[in-house]
């Protein structure tokens, strides 16, 4: 004896998520629907239960110090010594050497970390979505349909196509979130792999593609007219070259 | 090493910080567990320091919590695969796997309660921990979770269902064997 308002409204109408009319509405059907007002019940009793549990699990203290020296790195507090005036020229000199060395080579180096650690996370974010449900938010080959479901989430302008006709099937779009940023995701299928363009805007100038693998999975990267687009897929790397270029021709 | 300037250590330290309970209460009941969760809510949030610069302001808990759902989830990938794959078998939960541990002390209402929501699959037990545990409403769990407000109800639903059947379920047994 199921109730058509059962699921939706009722958990709306429970956790105060509907607006006026829609609670009013449900109001009305609660005074001749003993499924949903014992349904009610059951609800307020098992949140009841959970509150009085006091299942909340506060962070201990240790994870605490841990992240506030983190964020507040300290000189470290060995006993304070006499040092001479040559000493403080000598770490000086030492400082400046090091410091000159980093500056020449660390451009480089902070580019490769970065890129790697950015197909880190892209590579992860691949893995989640792999996961049952969690592959589109929309699941269209419309364009427009898309990019409606985009408008309200992004706030940059995103180049949607559908490649069918190269073998490129859209299947639809997400929101993830990539280095702590939103991020658009349009997802393609191409000879049954499943393959995830990311998309966000950036202030960097244009890139050829760069490519990698990691755990299993290619990536490609560039960027091109303020936005950084990274494909992903286990499909073979001629396969993402592809994409990359109908994409990038039709930017 | 931190990688913060100093104002935005400050901005950090005001909008951020104050979520670290937060941050590991959903970690605990994600990974079920005091010691995983510590290392991954360290991970998220030395993390969100690392990429603090791409918050763009709004609800600092829910980028965080955005931030330590991803990472419990890829933790989990690596580490407990299978527990991935369980989501959609709904009778699963109702078998699995009481350690010898939690079967001896079942006859006490909180550890029974702390059971039924660690053998929900962790879909849906993320949005009941959100929802019950963290207060966050519809919107705010859809963005944490990347999932559309239609699916955060209906799991929400779920969820709830199956939390109370199992309660129900394990409350009979427990009476039974308290006789």
């Amino acid at each position: 004896m199921k109730c058509d308002f059962a699921d939706s409204l009722l958990q709306g109408y429970f956790d105060g998520e509907l607006s006026g009319r829609r609670a009013a509405e449900f109001e009305r059907h609660l005074q001749h629907c003993a499924h949903c007002a014992s349904e009610l019940v059951d609800l307020d009793w098992l949140s009841g239960a959970l509150r009085l549990t006091q299942l909340y699990v506060p962070a201990p203290a240790s994870l605490r110090r841990k992240i506030d020296a983190y964020v507040h790195p300290k000189a470290p507090t060995a006993a304070p010594s006499q040092p001479l005036l040559w000493h403080w020229l000598a770490a000086a000199a030492a400082l400046l050497v090091i410091a000159i060395v980093l500056w020449r080579v660390s451009p480089e180096l902070r580019s490769d970390d970065y890129q790697a650690e950015l197909a880190g996370e892209i590579v992860d974010a691949h893995l989640r979505s792999l996961q049952p449900g969690h592959m589109t938010g929309i699941a269209s080959n419309d364009e427009r349909v898309i990019k409606g479901w985009f408008d309200a989430k992004v706030k940059f302008a995103l180049p949607i196509r559908d490649f069918a006709g190269a073998g490129f099937v859209l299947n639809g779009g997400r929101v993830d979130v990539v280095e702590g940023r939103s991020v658009a995701v349009l997802v393609y299928e191409h000879n049954g792999h499943p393959i995830n363009v990311f998309m966000w805007a950036t202030q960097e100038p244009d890139t050829s593609p760069r490519t990698g693998s990691r755990q299993g999975f290619q990536w490609v990267d560039w960027r091109k007219d303020k936005m950084e687009f990274c494909a992903v897929s286990d499909a073979v790397p001629a396969d993402l070259e592809q994409l990359h270029q109908l994409i990038h021709s039709s930017v | 090493m931190s990688e913060l300037e100093l104002e935005d250590r400050e901005r950090f330290e005001q909008l951020v910080l104050p979520h670290v309970d937060a941050a590991f209460n959903l970690a605990r009941w994600l990974l079920r567990g005091r010691a995983d969760a510590e290392d991954v809510a360290q991970e998220a949030l030395l993390r969100a320091c690392r990429f603090f610069r791409g918050f763009q302001g709004g609800d600092a808990r829910a980028w965080l919590l955005q931030i330590v759902r991803n990472t419990c989830y890829t933790w989990l990938e690596k580490n407990r695969p299978m527990e991935l794959s369980m989501e959609f078998d709904e009778e699963i939960h109702l078998q699995t796997s009481a350690t010898p541990e939690t079967l001896a002390i079942s006859g006490d209402d909180r550890e029974r309660l702390i059971l039924a929501l660690e053998t929900l699959p962790p879909r849906f037990r993320e949005v009941l921990v959100l929802r019950e545990l963290e207060g966050c409403s519809y919107k705010e769990i859809a963005a944490i979770t990347s999932l559309p407000i239609g699916t955060v109800m209906s799991s929400l639903s779920r969820a709830r269902r199956q939390l109370y059947s199992a309660l129900a379920n394990s409350t009979q047994k427990g009476a039974v064997r308290e006789v």
